[in-house]
């Protein structure tokens, strides 16, 4: 098809957007550039500075200093900045097109006047490293922070050091391994319980902390299966690892029963809050019995992504855990704000100093700016978004809504494209990449896919009514087109930068790349 | 869509269905593996089966029928007046058989066709009544697989299925797939299905078996966690048996026995202690040998211990026993327990069954409630499931 053809095809279409993504074709930045090209070139030092000094370079240990030159790119400013502008036009995001596709993730505002607190040189230019006397105001904020955290979970002690989600679930299992261990009991307790609609994050790490992995699916309602955890609970529990409402968007009410099983075989329970959207000021990880929780500050209290980090996470845990959290904690002494390092049961450090600093700034700014009112509105306009969104999503021919039927959900669902699947042979994916051709995009669901032909949508508090309704009729008009124009779907994307892509590369160990190193040596073939 | 304009059942059995099961020959397809299977000493339990859905239906459904071993031998046996509407033949009966009942059925107006058999009787079933029939039709599991869609979950099901179309309650017709695995290609190590059509079916949730996805590739690295997962629970020297299926072969190689067979029953020893060396220091210390390939029942009687018997469940279906593993007999499965019983399976595979429960059909009851409830399944390296196992 051609791109006038599918233009005319949108046009006929007046309440759809006409859109058009940018295609650049533009390389690597590592293929880019001349050699010897720079952005800056300092001056040479005054021959003063160099008699009386010498080569500044030559005090540098030996072993400090690099044979040959690193090979990066070569390029003056005006091609790295014409190079970042290109991709950014060939990219969708939060703060360019309505993000509700992005579920479990919750993409709400962040509001930019939190990124000029962070800029402001009394944040933007402190040291880690200063004097605890010069940066009392950043230690009173982080402290304040914590305070408010530990009203919002119910909890006795919070950590702010991770920085980012999987930190803070990395943080709760080295607290849970740390408090079997100081019990002996650790080598008896090697197993974690978790369900299949957990993040992904949480069975790793609990994997990668030595632990056995045990995995409850869900039962006919979508819940996880309470008769398999009873099963599965004994003297080898250390942990479980459960969310709560899960992915489908449907709350769990049996949730302190779970608990209180895994606490009578003497296990741990911890509560995957980094989605706490839908419940903010509404329930609590400590009413429910846990003994530990952490929330995304990037997702519930509206720090950026930032594209994969750093983010922030925060872990709340009772008094009896509260030993093992990550040092340094900051406390206040009546008078002033210290760093206590000596804290010997701690799990140690998850990351260097106080954490993500500048999302710390901006999650206490939203918080305060709201208050415990408006964290309340917050979580109960982001549920009324998402049931308004459930209620026109539902109405597309081909879409299914699993799980206790005609019940309202929470702050996201978890929805399917089967019966259409079955209809028209087109998959999930082939109607996400036609939602490009719009000016948005979906998420499916973490593999393996429970619910078949998944798409999870989490309109959060930041989408007004109008927002809502154009996302609702691009899948409309995807779906339709899906039942009536099926091949334009399936040859989708036509107006997008990204065309379709192998998967190869994203999931054989063999082909996956994540640096230009490594790119060079799986893909081009050249030897290190 | 709900059902019944006649409560009039047709029935029609397939006297020789699921006969190579038990003897360890995939299928029971064509005369001479019909009479080879007799040769290895199998008994015909078709008729046994549909005796167990014919006591479970109401006494207001009339019974219509053929005569003889295909129908009216299982009605007189579970106690049931039966309207003979068709004789066959001869003595063997044969495909041509079944087609000729079908019709025979449809002309005497049965309301729901029941036949009693597996794929290939569903086969037959199908080219009877023409593409796309809308009469409909439920099978009888009596075959060695069951890949079509169009199976009760157990002869016990099939009635409750057969009862709620009668009191008209609550019974869905959907269209379903019946598929055609060439045995030919089975038996040369080929796992292969093709649609061969659809047949309307009364559905209740969960007492109608789904179809067999198609293998996917399993998983990249979890067959090698697996496979350290049964070294460990097996020990150096212990007796292992794989049943068949994409997911236990891949573990049959990675504890160094590759030339396992993908759809049977294989009888392994695992190696001694450290066998590959401190290069698979993960578990992995064994260089398992297969005793026996492709085991019958007869030779699994007397073994020299009590062996494991590890299982993978058929993709999308769910059947962990009963269906194309039906050489593990009630005694083997009794001997060795649950402890001894491993089950194994993706996480992928599991997800794929979209909450139903892993299903068995040893056809012993009682062993069968003996199994039920949650099992451990084994999904990887340090990593497994609680999962629903149920009759």
């Amino acid at each position: 098809m051609t791109d006038r053809q599918t233009d005319a095809r949108i046009a006929a279409k007046p309440a759809l957007r006409r859109f058009h993504q940018a295609r650049w074709d533009e390389k690597l930045v590592f293929e880019l550039g001349t050699p010897g090209e720079r952005g800056v070139l300092p001056p040479l030092p005054e021959p003063a500075v160099t008699a009386a000094v010498g080569d500044p370079a030559e005090r540098l240990p030996a072993a400090l200093r690099r044979a040959a030159p690193p090979a990066l790119p070569e390029l003056g400013q005006q091609q790295v900045l014409r190079h970042y502008l290109r991709l950014s036009q060939e990219n969708l995001g939060a703060d360019l097109n309505v993000d509700v596709g992005q579920g479990t993730c919750t993409m709400k505002y962040s509001p930019k006047v939190n990124d000029g607190f962070v800029r402001d040189p009394r944040i933007a230019a402190l040291h880690p490293a200063q004097d605890t006397s010069t940066v009392q105001g950043v230690l009173e904020l982080v402290h304040r922070l914590e305070q408010l955290l530990k009203e919002i979970s119910g909890m006795d002690r919070v950590s702010l050091q991770p920085g980012a989600g999987s930190a803070a679930i990395w943080t709760n299992v080295s607290v849970i391994r740390a408090h079997h261990a100081a019990r002996g009991e650790l080598e008896q307790r090697d197993e974690v319980i978790t369900t299949a609609f957990s993040h992904p994050s949480n069975a790793a790490c609990a994997k990668t902390a030595g632990f056995r992995v045990i995995t409850l699916h869900p039962d006919a309602d979508g819940y996880p299966d309470i008769e398999a955890l009873r099963a599965a609970v004994g003297p080898r529990t250390a942990a479980l690892l459960i969310t709560n409402p899960e992915d489908t968007g449907i709350y769990n009410p049996r949730i302190a029963e779970f608990v209180r099983i895994v606490h009578e075989a003497g296990g741990l329970c911890a509560y995957d809050q980094a989605n706490a959207n839908g419940i903010l000021g509404i329930t609590r990880a400590r009413e429910a019995g846990f003994d530990l929780c952490h929330f995304n500050l990037h997702k519930t209290f509206s720090t950026p992504h930032a594209c994969g980090g750093p983010a922030a996470g925060a872990c709340g845990v009772t008094a009896e855990l509260a030993p093992y959290l990550p040092r340094p904690t900051v406390e206040f002494d009546g008078e002033r704000y210290v760093l206590d390092d000596d804290r010997p049961d701690s799990v140690g450090k998850i990351r260097p100093y106080l954490g993500a600093v500048p999302n710390l700034v901006r999650a206490y700014a939203w918080i305060m700016a709201l208050g415990a009112e408006g964290l309340r509105e917050v979580a109960e306009t982001a549920v009324l978004n998402n049931n308004y969104l459930l209620h026109q999503v539902r109405r597309i021919r081909g879409v299914s809504v699993p799980y206790a039927e005609g019940r309202p959900r929470v702050e996201q669902v978890r929805y399917s494209w089967q019966r259409l699947n079955e209809d028209t042979g087109l998959h999930s994916e082939d109607l996400g990449y036609r939602a490009a051709d719009f000016g948005t995009h979906y998420w499916t669901s973490h593999h393996p896919y429970v619910v078949p032909e998944p798409m999870t949508l989490e309109p959060t508090e930041s989408y007004s009514r109008a927002d809502l309704d154009e996302y609702a009729a691009i899948l409309a008009e995807v779906a339709r087109e899906a039942y009536e124009d099926p091949e334009t779907v399936r040859t989708a994307p036509h107006n997008s930068t990204v065309h379709r892509i192998r998967p190869e590369p994203l999931d054989d160990p063999a082909l996956w790349s994540v640096s230009w190193r490594a790119y060079r040596r799986k893909v081009l073939g050249e030897q290190p | 869509m709900t059902s019944a304009p006649s409560a009039r059942i047709g029935l029609v059995v397939n006297p020789v269905a699921g006969l190579g099961g038990r003897v360890g020959l995939k299928g029971s397809d064509g005369a001479e593996v019909q009479r080879r299977a007799l040769a290895l000493g199998a008994r015909p339990q078709a008729v046994e089966r549909a005796v167990l859905t014919i006591s479970q239906l109401p006494p207001e459904v009339e019974l219509i029928t053929a005569d003889g071993p295909m129908g009216a031998e299982a009605a007189r046996a579970a106690g049931r007046p039966a309207r003979v509407v068709h004789r066959p033949a001869g003595a063997a009966t044969t495909a041509a058989d079944t087609r000729a009942t079908v019709r025979a059925l449809v002309a005497a107006g049965a309301g729901l066709l029941l036949f009693c058999g597996g794929d290939g009787t569903a086969r037959d079933v199908l080219d009877a009544l023409g593409p796309e029939p809308r009469l409909p039709v439920l099978g009888i599991p009596a075959g060695v697989k069951m890949h079509s869609a169009v199976f009760a979950v157990h002869p016990r099901a099939a009635a409750e299925v057969a009862a709620a179309w009668a009191a008209g309650l609550g019974v869905r017709l959907e269209a379903a797939e019946v598929v055609d695995r060439d045995e030919a290609a089975l038996r040369a190590g080929l796992v292969s299905a093709r649609l061969y059509g659809r047949l309307t079916v009364p559905v209740l949730p969960t007492r109608v078996q789904q179809r067999k996805t198609g293998s996917s590739g399993p998983d990249p690295g979890t067959p090698a966690g697996i496979a350290a997962e049964v070294a460990e629970r097996v020990g150096p020297g212990g007796l292992l048996l794989l049943g068949p299926g994409s997911t236990t072969h891949a573990v049959a190689t990675a504890l160094g026995a590759p030339h396992a067979s993908l759809t049977g029953v294989d009888l392994l020893r695992l190696g001694p202690a450290g066998a590959l060396g401190p290069g698979h220091a993960d578990g992995l210390a064994t260089a398992a040998r297969v005793l026996i390939r492709d085991a019958r029942a007869d030779q699994l009687r007397t073994l020299p211990a009590t062996p494991f018997i590890a299982l993978s469940p058929i993709g999308g279906q769910g059947f962990l026993l009963g269906r194309g593993n039906q050489q593990l007999t009630p005694e083997l499965l009794r001997a060795a327990g649950r402890e001894r019983l491993l089950v194994l399976a993706t996480e992928a595979k599991l997800a794929a069954l979209a909450g139903r429960p892993l299903l068995l059909d040893t056809g012993d009851p009682a062993l069968d409630d003996a199994l039920s409830g949650h099992v451990r399944v084994i999904t990887g390296r340090r990593s497994g499931a609680v999962y629903r196992l149920s009759a």
